[in-house]
């Protein structure tokens, strides 16, 4: 598997390839991995399809040994019991306004700090800019303690405060790092003419680089919204009033409730992961982006 | 004091205050939500402290208290055990995928959307998902097993069986380095490979004398960073199993987790998450010390 991948990943022009296999062989190897990959792309499918369908089924028909894949009879309304079951449209809400704050806090924090790292030149910029990248390596584990000591300090539990004011104060290291690595590929040239005009720096930020930026400022967008979406350990750890609770923590205790409806938790696991899923396909370039904005280059 | 005064009314001065200006937040962050907790940590870490009554100073007795508890050695075993297979067994298998995927194959996009989406599924539903698809009486696993007339595995309540089951769960989101690796083969330049195959390289010498140095740096970072995640797991052994059985899941995190917030045992919770960075911050040097230097760093011009 291992040779055939990457004999054919490391013959990139038809010439190679052509005095060394042959047309036949070379054949034969891509349907080798075509079929290897479509055995895998079935097995990475199975889960989510599973979810789905336990989702539409009747509750009997859950518990039925094999079990059916295409549910029957198709059961929605297993979607409105699960949602109304919990009130699930106060999670939503609540977790669409943490979305937007984080949005509001990354987008103009992440990026106003990494203008200050991409384009200007100052001493210590460089030490700063270490910080960035070593807070990045520190385990969370190591901060969560304390921090729910200071925040019960300041009594922010059981408020949206803890997990929104943070991200207001730079927006995570890794957002500034991705915003830097982009703020760099944009030619100087532009915020020179700006700067002989009489432009100020902050002037050059709004005006020039931010709507260059927009790529970029998209990937990070995406990023937050999903870690948002997504983070449960922070809700779990700050919020306790189920008025409160975001999606995570209200399926988490739903689950604990519920245990043994799987067709309603498996409604409810879908309608979580459903807008992460079309967040994902309305802009699928973008996260590729991001990879290689952040994996890649250093 | 007048001199300061003058440099800063030069352009360096003056861009040295815009540019403090503009990292400003992130100074501040730094300082409310990393340093003051940092040294809040310390403070706790020599005191046994349950939030409500007075705290008490017991010097290094924490840290004491570890050597001699038995359920901490459990933690660490099982974080362990488990970061040691899934972290090398998703690499591999998420580079072997990226190579695969990388061979100009037709349908590449809709393969990696497949293999790419099961990584964004937000922790809490996968962990449910996973609790359903491990249901040992009619779960999927055990479902698939019975379709090759395999004998049903208890994947949740034998203790030898948890740990595998959430590590084949782990698999599961591979996509995610798959993704960082395809973009990185993808970047090496076909003049390397035509170069080896004049000089009749074969198939296995051009993979492990230019694809993996080459690729090196990216294999590097995503070594560093999935162990610094995978050693931090919570969300799984909390939901799906809650440590068990027999604390056959009681990941470290898990553990502190249940000190912290469920005994309030703030200070011994604090030891544990320092214990924890200084194995992953100890992990981190090792692996620079012994794969750093073999790390290809292309020259850019």
């Amino acid at each position: 598997m291992a040779t055939t991948g990457a004999k054919l990943s490391a013959g990139g022009s038809l010439g190679v390839r052509r005095v060394r296999g042959g047309l036949s062989r070379r054949w034969l190897s891509q349907v080798m991995i075509w079929v290897v990959l479509v055995v895998g792309a079935v097995l990475m499918m199975l889960p989510l399809m599973w979810m789905v369908s336990s989702s539409f089924k009747l509750e009997q028909r859950v518990f039925q040994f094999p079990p059916q894949l295409i549910p029957d009879p198709f059961r929605p309304a297993n979607y409105v019991d699960a949602l109304t079951y919990k009130p699930f449209h106060i999670y939503f809400r609540n977790t669409a306004f943490l979305v937007l704050m984080n949005e509001l806090a990354i987008l103009l924090t992440a990026s106003f700090c990494a203008y200050g790292f991409a384009r200007m030149r100052f001493p210590g910029r460089d030490l700063w800019f270490a910080i960035v990248l070593s807070t990045m390596m520190v385990p969370y584990v190591v901060l969560m303690v304390p921090q729910f000591v200071i925040f019960s300090r300041l009594h922010w539990i059981d408020t949206f405060l803890p997990l929104t004011v943070p991200y207001f104060f730079g927006g995570g290291a890794f957002n500034i790092f991705l915003l830097r690595q982009f703020f760099r590929t944009i030619p100087e040239e532009l915020a020179d003419a700006a700067r002989i005009d009489g432009c100020s720096e902050f002037a050059i930020y709004a005006r020039i680089i931010m709507p260059l930026a927009k790529p970029a400022l998209t990937t990070v967008a995406i990023f937050t919204f999903i870690g948002t979406w997504n983070d449960f350990m922070g809700p779990l750890l700050y919020l306790n009033s189920p008025q409160r609770f975001t999606v995570s923590v209200g399926l988490a205790t739903f689950r604990s409730v519920l245990n043994t409806r799987w067709d309603l938790l498996m409604a409810a696991s879908t309608a979580t992961t459903l807008p992460i899923i079309i967040v994902f396909f309305m802009a699928q370039r973008y996260f590729v982006q991001g990879v290689v904005l952040s994996g890649l280059k250093g | 004091m007048t001199a300061i005064v003058r440099w800063l009314r030069k352009p360096a001065g003056r861009r040295t205050i815009v540019g403090y200006i503009f990292i400003t937040p992130f100074m501040l962050g730094f300082l409310f939500w990393f340093l003051v907790p940092a040294l809040t940590s310390l403070w706790l870490v020599v005191h046994d402290w349950n939030m409500i009554a007075p705290p008490e100073f017991v010097g290094l007795g924490n840290f004491r208290d570890l050597f001699t508890d038995k359920l901490f050695w459990q933690a660490l075993k099982v974080t362990t055990a488990y970061t040691a297979i899934a972290v090398p067994l998703g690499m591999v298998l998420a580079f072997l995928l990226a190579l695969l995927m990388n061979a100009k194959v037709r349908g590449i996009t809709v393969f990696r959307t497949i293999y790419y989406l099961p990584s964004i599924v937000p922790a809490v539903s996968n962990a449910v998902l996973w609790a359903w698809i491990l249901n040992s009486d009619f779960g999927l696993l055990n479902a698939l097993l019975h379709v090759f007339g395999l004998r049903r595995v208890l994947w949740l309540q034998e203790p030898e069986w948890a740990l595998p089951a959430l590590i084949l769960m782990s698999l599961w989101s591979l996509g995610g380095g798959m993704v960082i690796y395809l973009a990185g083969l993808q970047g090496i330049p076909n003049e390397f490979y035509e170069a080896a195959a004049i000089d009749g390289a074969s198939a296995w010498a051009k993979l492990w004398h230019v694809t993996i140095p080459l690729m090196s740096p990216v294999i590097f970072f995503n070594l560093v960073m999935s162990l610094i995640g995978t050693f931090q797991i919570f969300t799984a052994g909390y939901l799906i199993t809650n440590g068990g059985p027999q604390n056959a899941t009681l990941f470290y995190v898990l553990y502190l987790w249940r000190n912290a917030f469920l005994y309030l045992k703030m200070g011994y919770a604090a030891a544990l998450a320092w214990v924890l960075s200084f194995i992953i911050m100890g992990l981190t040097v090792f692996i620079f010390r012994g794969l750093g230097s073999r790390v290809y760093y292309e020259e850019v011009g």
